[in-house]
């Protein structure tokens, strides 16, 4: 049977963690998508070989599990000087590994753009900057909106890697709890409604910004 | 290569306009001038390079030779002795914002209001308060009777008033010039008379007009001149009577009797 006064009981000492967990998401996805745009954007106006290699990276990190990359920064980083602590490491790997995704996500934005919209800006004497700024970015903002709270829900499930490196997280300190005290259940419970709580507010969020971009009526269907 | 001077008081001249994409050539050497206050109809076959010689007037693809002069300026390139050079980025967006297009495809931007649409290269590109940029903007709305719906989005309107709005977009900036590419061809026939009018409002009004259409009797009616294009030449050019009168040209006899059915019949 489930013990709430367990549950409750261990309350204060998951709050911490589920701060870790929530900052450390929060961070990573802010610098994925800053540095998803970024990456898409350098491959669209960057020299081919920038885009060749970006393309390549990419592929390196979809192509392989997040906890090898994290392990290969965390472990292999200081045979190249690259010694970090756990959060810092936990917190690079997470945005690199999000980065690669949300440039995806993004670049099949800015292929749905109809070159026509592009073209009707050029005709009014838009320059490449204004046209970016006022045509494609709003476009692809609102296309790119629900993949990209998708990609940020799927972002979270992997923190819970990050308990490998000994980043102090929910799943870490919940595991602890729970092989300290044999109620797995209990905490895995817990665990679980804490992820849920921390993905309904993401949900949340953008629900909020879709019913926005509806209004345009350019919100992917 | 030589090529004729362009004539004086043209609004557009296009002397020896080569496209090719690739090894294909779709334009072979075209010279036209577009005269001022008039409007020129570009008629043809499918295929036959219409689109492509109007986007080259707006330089929206880039000739691989010869060269399109608005009011006089070159467009893209000018030739030089030691051979074509391309005119700097902002000289082109000069003599560009000249220069209205409307589309087949609308083109409207979705996240705006029609509003927002008409006024948008006046905020961005003539940098005026939002207020002045939003009355003209609304004044422009008039001239095509859709100021009740300043403020709806693009989705929220008829193909016929997405493309009204695109014509007061391509006015915003005043230009001398508008090229259309078969405005009315994405219409369903009850809408596309709603643009015709405008169009021909427009012309009445004195506004030179580049339009590639299959409506044959808009061509006749409106048209000061009319080109018949075929295989990337023009192989027939002059008034609507000049050019249409019997006994006419065997390739235009053969185009017009697939469009016998739209408006042509009035012509024969
Ligand atoms: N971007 C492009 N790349 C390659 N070929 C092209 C391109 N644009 C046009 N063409 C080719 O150029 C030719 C002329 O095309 P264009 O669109 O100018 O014809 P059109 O007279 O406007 O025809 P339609 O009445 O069907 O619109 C066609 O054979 C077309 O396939
Ligand atoms: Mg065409």
């Amino acid at each position: 049977m489930l013990d709430p006064s367990f549950i409750v009981a261990q309350l204060p000492a998951v709050l911490g963690a589920a701060a870790v967990t929530a900052w450390i998401w929060a961070a990573s996805a802010i610098l994925g998508v800053a540095g998803g745009v970024g990456i898409a954007l350098a491959r669209r106006f960057g020299p081919r070989p920038v885009d060749l290699a970006l393309k390549f990276s990419i592929e390196m990190v979809r192509g392989s599990p997040f906890l090898v990359q994290l392990f290969l920064l965390y472990y292999g980083g200081p045979y190249v000087g690259l010694s970090l602590d756990p959060v810092p490491a936990g917190l690079l790997a997470l945005t690199v590994y999000g980065a690669a995704y949300y440039s995806e996500i993004i670049r099949g934005g800015f292929a749905a753009v109809p070159p026509g919209h592009v073209e009707a800006a050029a005709c009014l004497g838009f320059t490449h900057a204004q046209t970016l700024l006022r045509v494609e970015i709003p476009e692809v903002a609102a296309v790119v909106l629900p993949a990209l709270v998708n990609m940020t829900i799927l972002l979270l499930k992997e923190t819970a890697v990050l308990s490998v490196i000994t980043v102090p997280e929910l799943t870490m300190a919940i595991s602890a709890i729970g092989s300290e005290s044999y109620r797995f259940v209990e905490a895995l419970f817990l665990l679980a409604l804490f992820y849920w709580g921390l993905v309904e507010g993401c949900g949340v969020l953008g629900r909020f910004a879709e019913a926005r971009l509806a209004r345009f009526g350019v919100a992917a269907p | 290569m030589t090529t004729a001077a362009a004539t004086v008081g043209a609004a557009l001249s296009v002397r020896g306009l080569v496209k090719r994409f690739g090894d294909h050539e779709v334009l072979s050497g075209i010279d036209l001038d577009v005269p001022a206050g008039a409007v020129t109809c570009l008629v043809g076959p499918s295929g036959s390079g219409k689109s492509t010689l109007l986007r080259c007037m707006a330089f929206l693809e880039e000739a691989s030779a010869g060269t399109v002069l608005v009011g006089g300026e070159p467009l893209g390139f000018v030739d030089t002795p030691e051979g074509r050079r391309r005119l700097p980025a902002a000289r082109i967006r000069a003599v560009r914002s000249g220069i209205g297009m409307v589309f087949q495809q609308f083109n409207l931007w979705p996240h705006m209001t029609a509003l927002g649409n008409v006024a948008a290269a006046l905020r961005v590109v003539r940098r005026l308060e939002r207020a002045e940029a939003e009355a003209r903007a609304m004044a422009q709305l008039r001239t095509v009777g859709l100021e009740g719906r300043a403020g709806h989005y693009p989705s929220q309107l008829s193909g016929g008033q997405q493309q009204r709005v695109a014509i007061a977009r391509a006015l915003a900036l005043e230009p001398r010039l508008m090229l259309f590419d078969e405005p009315t061809s994405s219409l369903d026939p009850e809408l596309t008379g709603e643009v015709l009018n405008v169009m021909r409002r427009l012309a009445a009004d004195g506004m030179t007009m580049v339009v590639v259409s299959h409506e044959i009797g808009f061509a006749a009616s409106v048209g000061q001149q009319v080109a018949f294009l075929d295989g990337g030449r023009i192989l027939l050019r002059g008034t609507p009577q000049e050019v249409f009168r019997k006994p006419r040209h065997p390739r235009l006899d053969q185009f017009l009797d697939t469009y016998l059915d739209r408006g042509a019949a009035m012509l024969v």
